[in-house]
């Protein structure tokens, strides 16, 4: 096929104006574009008030599909289930017996935890949680990993609030708008969490490797103290997320770095809690005595 | 046996309205980008950026019916659903518009199979440029070899779309 003459307009100047003027307009464009992104070098969030109109709008789309899907995202897991469904029913029923047993000691050690507390007179009160919410959508073809939650300004949240699951943490919100709200998760290459193991406090930071896994570096100097197994938890440093919240299992170990995978997986979980920034509750007025002193405590144990 | 697409044929006098001509490629280009609207969850960037694939299927299945400007506000809209910096596919898509036109200009024979070389390179470049804006704009150590999977499996959806758009293409200027 021979190429459709339609760009050249021959010898009409209107014609020619015209393309010449779309071309000047396109060229400035493309200009203010590249000017927008080296904004957002400086201030990544500036321009995050021009997404509230989408992400109002789509919301609702997301919300009813959500709905619809939440049952079909977990087929493969179904599926792989009956593969060697007797072997696994076995061993599965051994670790229930071990595990009944490890129960019954938790549980009266959470008792024992409680009459202790009420001997020292330390009122425990969590006041983290601001609600519970959904994450309905992602950025799946960016590189950039941020999820979108059912829930934004108007019900209370804030950017830099941490949310989690119960299985442990998703992410921190990054920009919010009236009725949804942008979370910045854990995997992503531009969030870095303090974390420790949870065993002996071996204090290290957790970055996102934009796949899905975790990049760990230990704080120490000299060789790196993980091994695949370990677990670690928010270490409550920097004030952002509560102490102790699990995050991930270290899952290899090369050279200076540890590779972990989130415990909370964010394509699987159905509810998120959205929680007070750490150092806002510990540094509130009204449960002040109790928690403001723990919090140096938490900090000194893994410095 | 009829070919069933010939039982919708143009009827004598009739005409698309305006809105169906003009504006049907561009409502279609903003349906793609809102695709990461849908319900999931996702670990990597796994979905084809959908938006682009759609502007490059329109503008090369009809060459006439943009100009190079048409970038700025489609991926200004991309912008604001993809996650992307604001004014990453603002740049990105205008050039990518304004290379396509220099290319046609000294193409001499184009088919079917340079259409697909030219939407090659083109997902290459906004995919790695879309790289290299969100690592600039505080992504951190992001490196090239994620965006490879996405970038293999839009290219080799490119074909797909090319042939969506114009059964699309062909209701619009049909009456």
């Amino acid at each position: 096929m021979a190429r459709p003459p339609s760009r050249r307009p021959g010898i009409n100047r209107k014609a020619q104006y015209s393309l010449f003027a779309s071309y000047v307009v396109a060229v400035a464009g493309a200009v203010a574009g590249l000017l927008l992104v080296v904004i957002a070098i400086f201030d990544p969030t500036g321009f995050a008030g021009l997404r509230t109109v989408t992400a109002e709008v789509t919301r609702p789309v997301s919300v009813g599909l959500k709905n619809m899907v939440s049952g079909i995202s977990s087929v493969d897991e179904v599926l792989a289930a009956y593969w060697r469904a007797g072997s696994q029913n076995v061993s599965l029923r051994r670790q229930v017996e071990t595990n009944r047993n490890r129960i019954i000691e938790a549980r009266a050690i959470a008792q024992e935890n409680a009459r202790l507390k009420r001997l020292l007179k330390l009122v425990d009160e969590d006041q983290s949680d601001l609600l519970t919410a959904r994450l309905i959508s992602s950025t799946s073809g960016s590189t950039r990993r941020f999820a979108r939650l059912n829930a934004g300004r108007w019900q209370g949240v804030r950017p830099g609030m941490p949310v989690r699951a119960a299985e442990g943490l998703v992410g921190r919100v990054d920009s919010t708008t009236p009725n949804t709200a942008e979370v910045l998760l854990l995997t992503d290459t531009g969030n870095i969490v303090p974390v420790r193991r949870a065993n002996d406090s071996v204090p290290a930071i957790s970055t996102g490797a934009g796949d899905g896994s975790l990049e760990i570096r230990a704080l120490s100097a000299g060789r790196n103290p993980f091994k695949p197994g370990d677990l670690l938890v928010t270490s409550g440093i920097g004030g952002i997320y509560q102490p102790n919240i699990p995050v991930a299992v270290v899952v290899r170990v090369q050279g200076e770095i540890a590779w972990g995978f989130p415990l909370a997986n964010p394509s699987r979980i159905d509810a998120v809690v959205v929680e007070r920034a750490f150092e806002e509750v510990v540094t509130r007025p009204d449960p002040a005595g109790a928690a403001a002193e723990t919090a140096p405590a938490n900090a000194m144990a893994a410095p | 046996m009829i070919d069933p697409h010939l039982y919708h044929v143009p009827r004598l006098g009739r005409h698309p309205g305006r809105f169906r001509l003009a504006g049907t490629p561009v409502i279609i280009v903003m349906l793609g980008s809102a695709l990461t609207a849908l319900p999931f969850v996702a670990q990597s960037p796994v979905m084809p950026p959908f938006g682009l694939l759609l502007l490059l299927a329109w503008r090369l299945l009809r060459p006439e019916l943009w100009r190079a400007w048409i970038g700025l506000p489609l991926g200004m809209f991309d912008d604001m659903l993809s996650g992307q910096p604001i004014g990453s596919a603002m740049f990105l898509w205008t050039v990518t518009l304004i290379g396509v036109d220099a290319f046609e200009h000294r193409l001499v024979w184009r088919s079917y199979r340079q259409d697909w070389l030219i939407a090659c390179l083109a997902i290459i470049f906004c995919l790695i440029g879309g790289w290299f804006f969100a690592r600039i704009t505080g992504g951190g150590e992001i490196r090239l070899f994620l965006v490879a999977p996405q970038m293999l499996w839009s290219i080799l959806l490119f074909p797909f779309v090319v042939r969506q758009c114009a059964r699309i293409d062909r209701w619009r200027v049909m009456a």
